[in-house]
């Protein structure tokens, strides 16, 4: 299991990506897919994900609502702001450029 | 998110910690239901407050949140001693509220410059001469024909403005002649409103084509201030006429809000054109009434400019001594002595300012020293309150408190104190600064400096605050970061050292206290003798009436109202002069003994009816008072000045003398009478001048009788507060005959005391400041002591223990703290020592190194430490040592 600070880089990637496509997601669900999604290989910890969740937030990247769970609790939910979207495009051709560059130095022998 | 809402969640971190601790519940909930093992999903999250802390630090402003936690903080530490805050905030509210009082009368009559376009750019043009004493006189007045040479060598470089100088209320009329009320106008230059890029509130302001030709051009504007009291900014009032003098002006327009006048301390109420003065005087070359400001063009320096006026006024002078043919050699000297002088006047140029710009530089310091008094004390209270949470600072350490962490917690504190009293000092200041403008003026000259309380106020008040803060907090709060935990836990470190600081800072404090009392001393003694200084004459009942004519009257018919005045019930005695004395106004002429050329000594000329000196109470060494046919320029009373001046002392009656006119030549005069010394003019430091008293009424070359336009009625009345009777008077005066009108009414007492109102002023506050820094010396002094006592209880315990006698004990611990008095006290000698000698010019008869003035604060300081020592000293010896050992 990679360790949450490899994950770092790309937490908020993965995010924003998966608000994306799915918006009004509570914490726990976004953990879920990181988790589904990449085939029990990326995994991220709550311990970093809510406050990367929170600087989101804060950053305007992503909105934040309660909403009432049938089980009588509350959940905060979150989708993506305009600014989010703009931020999701940045990421992912930072991510495409990352990889690119590392494919690149694997492959030089 | 924006920053904002980290602001707002500062102020609800409660419910910021909340919404995060319930949306990590409902992670784990979820969790939970879907099978995860409920301690294992716990485990995953790690520790709660870990998380939350993260969370929380995305979510609002760490360092802000920390500030609000010490805020809080500090208010309870305060809240928790109720008492010793107050005392502390309300000592530093005096403190800083009396330095903020200061700074909005410096500010206001020194500093702030003019609301007009590149008031930066604004220069005066004064003149500076020797006088008789060795000393230099500055004064800033010229006359017109003097002006416009000056403004026509400055042509390019600058434009030069001409204002005329504050010369009393004027009587103006906006209907019949009963309806007479009081002005403050201004003649200026029509071009100034341009120059200084001024807009009217409404109607039109004047142009340089209202100052063309004399006579001409009969317009004025109204100054804001004046439209808004006269006419409650009534739109109407513009195209309304008023008289003043034989001239009917209309008003044309009001000039805007911010801009009063160029005169600071003075609200101008009407403007007029220059061109509107009256012809001679704008004439004449050696009349001497107004103002030249001078807006250099961008780009040009002051320096050539001041090169070039000094040349043309080295022109003038030549062209002035022509005119006094009689002249003598050192006359003739001195005016080619005389230095221009280009100063910058950005917050315009006012005699106000001349008088007063020293003695709000004292009040300035004096309000400074009893702010640092008020520091030290706090100070000292913050050292043994920390003292007193060393434990609890070494604590906070323990458990990972960084040492900025602690400086602000302890800065916070002091801030609270600090700002606090800002608070209260700002209510202090709204009200104290406007009733010291008051105190300056007399009822009948109603300096009136604009006094706006607005960001430059508030950012000095803020300023002060928080150096303030800094000033007592700093030191206690760098000692709270430096604490040793291990050392603080175990029962205390150096106890010496603070109390080191302490002494150091009481002796700081006597210092100051001493200079305090040293310079209110000066001052008060000053004003003392100022004040006791003979007159020669009676104030007691006297009211002075300045009555006025709507045309000159013959003196027969100024006597028949001085004898209608005499019938009034209440009235005891009725005399005429020309204005009443001690009043500013003064006549001067040359002296010629034997047809010898003129002196150099000028004597006073005054004008008075017959029984005048009766009146006065002034009394006759010999000779006669006036008979009713007696007419100036025939005969003369003269006083003992008068006298040893031009005759060597000897008797005067029988001898006679010229008095010497440039314009009309030489009169004869013979004296009849000869009086005991009597003030006639308002400068009490200088000694009483020659005089001579003349007739009121005069004859011109043929012998006819002069008609009179103005005059004073003295009153003596019977009732012993003269002002009981003003109002009847004031009827009675046109009752007596139709054409006659008073325009003034004035006690003796109350023109006596305003030539004495400045050195009253600074005595009177000189005097509290002094009682408050003592007050603060005192408190601080007791504190330091009652600590010291505390501090070392256990160590008094065993010394008594083992047989130390109480005196032996109250020896030991008031011995080191009266070193430092001393040191103090010496310490603030030299301090008051080297600066009296800024303060000569305002003293009067004392001089810094009298014993009295030295002992007396040294006294008043010693005894008040010996005061503050007492309840030390009785806590000290009522320890009782049995019980002080087993508290331990």
């Amino acid at each position: 299991m990679p360790k949450s600070d490899s994950l770092q880089g790309s937490l908020d990637l993965l995010v924003l990506n998966i608000l994306s496509r799915r918006p009004r997601l509570h914490g726990y669900a976004i953990m879920s897919a990181i988790k589904d999604w990449s085939g029990d290989v990326l995994r991220a910890e709550e311990g970093s994900l809510y406050p990367a969740l929170h600087r989101m937030e804060e950053a305007g990247w992503i909105h934040a609502e309660w909403i009432m769970k049938d089980t009588g609790r509350r959940a905060r939910t979150y989708e993506l702001t305009a600014a989010g979207k703009k931020q999701l495009a940045v990421e992912e051709s930072r991510w495409q450029t990352v990889t690119s560059a590392v494919n690149r130095v694997l492959r030089t022998v | 998110m924006s920053m904002w809402s980290r602001i707002a969640n500062v102020f609800r971190g409660d419910g910021v910690s909340r919404e995060i601790d319930e949306e990590l519940q409902s992670h784990l909930a979820e969790a939970i239901g879907e099978g995860r093992d409920p301690a294992e999903a716990r485990r995953a999250f790690g520790s709660v407050l870990r998380n939350r802390e993260e969370s929380r630090d995305v979510r609002l402003i760490a360092w802000l949140d920390s500030l609000r936690a010490d805020a809080v903080f500090g208010w309870r530490q305060l809240m928790k001693k109720k008492a010793t805050s107050a005392a502390a905030v309300l000592s530093l509210a005096l403190a800083i509220g009396a330095c903020t009082s200061a700074f909005r009368l410096i500010d206001a009559l020194l500093l702030r410059p003019l609301p007009v376009a590149q008031a930066e750019r604004l220069y005066t043009v004064a003149f500076e001469s020797p006088s008789w004493d060795g000393t230099n006189a500055t004064y800033d007045s010229c006359s017109y024909p003097m002006f416009l040479r000056m403004r026509a060598t400055l042509k390019e470089q600058a434009e030069l403005v001409a204002i005329s100088m504050y010369n009393g209320l004027i009587d103006l009329t906006y209907g019949s002649d009963q309806d007479m009320e009081k002005a403050n106008p201004q003649y200026v230059s029509g071009w100034m409103f341009d120059t200084f890029g001024l807009r009217p509130a409404i109607g039109r302001l004047l142009t340089k084509d209202d100052d063309l030709r004399p006579g001409a051009h009969p317009y004025a504007v109204l100054s804001y201030d004046y439209w808004t009291r006269r006419f409650g900014r009534d739109p109407k009032a513009v195209g309304r006429t008023f008289r003043m003098g034989d001239d009917l002006y209309q008003i044309v327009g009001v000039a805007g809000e911010s801009f009063t006048g160029t005169e600071t301390g003075w609200v101008t109420d009407i403007f007029i054109p220059m061109a509107m003065k009256n012809p001679r005087t704008l004439a004449s070359l050696n009349n001497f009434w107004l103002r030249t400001l001078a807006q250099l063009k961008p780009g040009v320096s002051p320096e050539p400019i001041r090169e070039r006026l000094r040349a043309t006024f080295r022109a003038i002078q030549e062209e002035r001594v022509k005119g006094f043919p009689g002249q003598s050699k050192r006359d003739r000297d001195r005016m080619f002595q005389e230095r221009l002088l280009f100063e910058p006047a950005a917050a315009g140029r006012s005699n106000m300012q001349r008088e007063y710009r020293q003695a709000l530089a004292i009040l300035g310091l004096l309000v400074g020293l009893v702010l640092l008094i008020a520091c030290a004390n706090v100070a000292n209270l913050m050292a043994a309150n920390a003292a007193a949470r060393a434990r609890e600072m070494a604590l906070r350490v323990s458990i990972g408190a960084g040492r900025g962490r602690l400086v602000q917690l302890v800065l916070v504190e002091s801030a609270w104190l600090a700002f606090l009293a800002a608070a209260i000092g700002a209510l202090f200041a709204w009200w104290s600064a406007p009733f010291i403008v008051g105190m300056t003026n007399p009822p009948a000259y109603p300096a009136r400096l604009v006094l706006p309380a607005d960001w430059r106020v508030l950012g000095f008040g803020l300023a002060l605050a928080s150096v303030v803060t800094l000033l007592f907090g700093l030191i206690p709060a760098l000692g709270a970061s430096a604490v040793k935990p291990v050392a603080a836990l175990r029962g205390g470190e150096d106890p010496h050292s603070r109390r080191r600081l302490m002494h150091a800072l009481i002796a700081v404090q006597v210092a100051f206290c001493f200079v305090v009392h040293f310079t209110a001393g000066l001052l008060v003694s000053s004003f003392d003798r100022l004040a006791s200084q003979p007159v020669g004459f009676s104030a007691e009942r006297i009211l002075n009436l300045e009555a006025v004519t709507q045309r000159p009257q013959p003196p027969v018919f100024w006597d028949q109202v001085a004898d209608h005045l005499r019938t009034v019930p209440g009235v005891e005695k009725v005399a005429l002069i020309g204005w009443p004395l001690l009043s500013g106004e003064s006549a001067v002429g040359n002296i010629s003994i034997n047809g010898a050329p003129p002196t150099d000594v000028f004597s006073d000329f005054v004008s008075v009816s017959p029984g005048w000196a009766d009146v006065m109470r002034i009394p006759f060494i010999d000779g006669r008072d006036f008979h009713p046919a007696d007419a100036n320029p025939n005969v003369a009373i003269v006083n003992e000045a008068f006298t040893k001046q031009y005759f060597g002392g000897e008797n005067p009656i029988g001898k006679s003398f010229e008095r010497v006119d440039p314009a009309s030549g030489r009169a004869r005069i013979l004296v009849v009478g000869f009086v005991r010394d009597a003030r006639s003019r308002d400068r009490m430091r200088l000694p009483i001048r020659p005089t001579a008293y003349i007739p009121f009424q005069s004859t011109d070359g043929k012998g006819a009788l002069q008609p009179k336009a103005r005059g004073t009625f003295v009153v003596r009345t019977a009732s012993a507060n003269p002002l009981a009777l003003a109002s009847t008077l004031r009827k009675e005066v046109p009752r007596a005959r139709s054409g006659f009108r008073v325009s003034n009414i004035r006690t003796q007492t109350e023109l006596n005391q305003s030539a004495t109102v400045r050195e009253r002023l600074l005595a009177v506050l000189a005097l509290f400041f002094a009682v408050v820094a003592q007050l603060l010396a005192g408190i601080g002094l007791y504190g330091v002591l009652d600590y010291g006592v505390l501090q070392r209880r256990r160590e008094i315990g065993i010394r008594m223990a083992i047989g130390a006698q109480a005196s032996d004990i109250a020896r030991r611990v008031t011995t080191e703290i009266f070193s430092w008095v001393l040191a103090g006290a010496l310490l603030g000698l030299v301090l008051g020592m080297t600066s009296a000698r800024y303060l000569a010019a305002l003293l009067f008869q004392v001089k810094p190194t009298d014993a009295a003035m030295l002992g007396l604060p040294a006294i008043t300081i010693v005894a008040a430490a010996l005061v503050a020592a007492v309840p030390a000293v009785i806590h000290e010896v009522r320890i009782d040592p049995v019980s002080m050992l087993r508290a331990d």
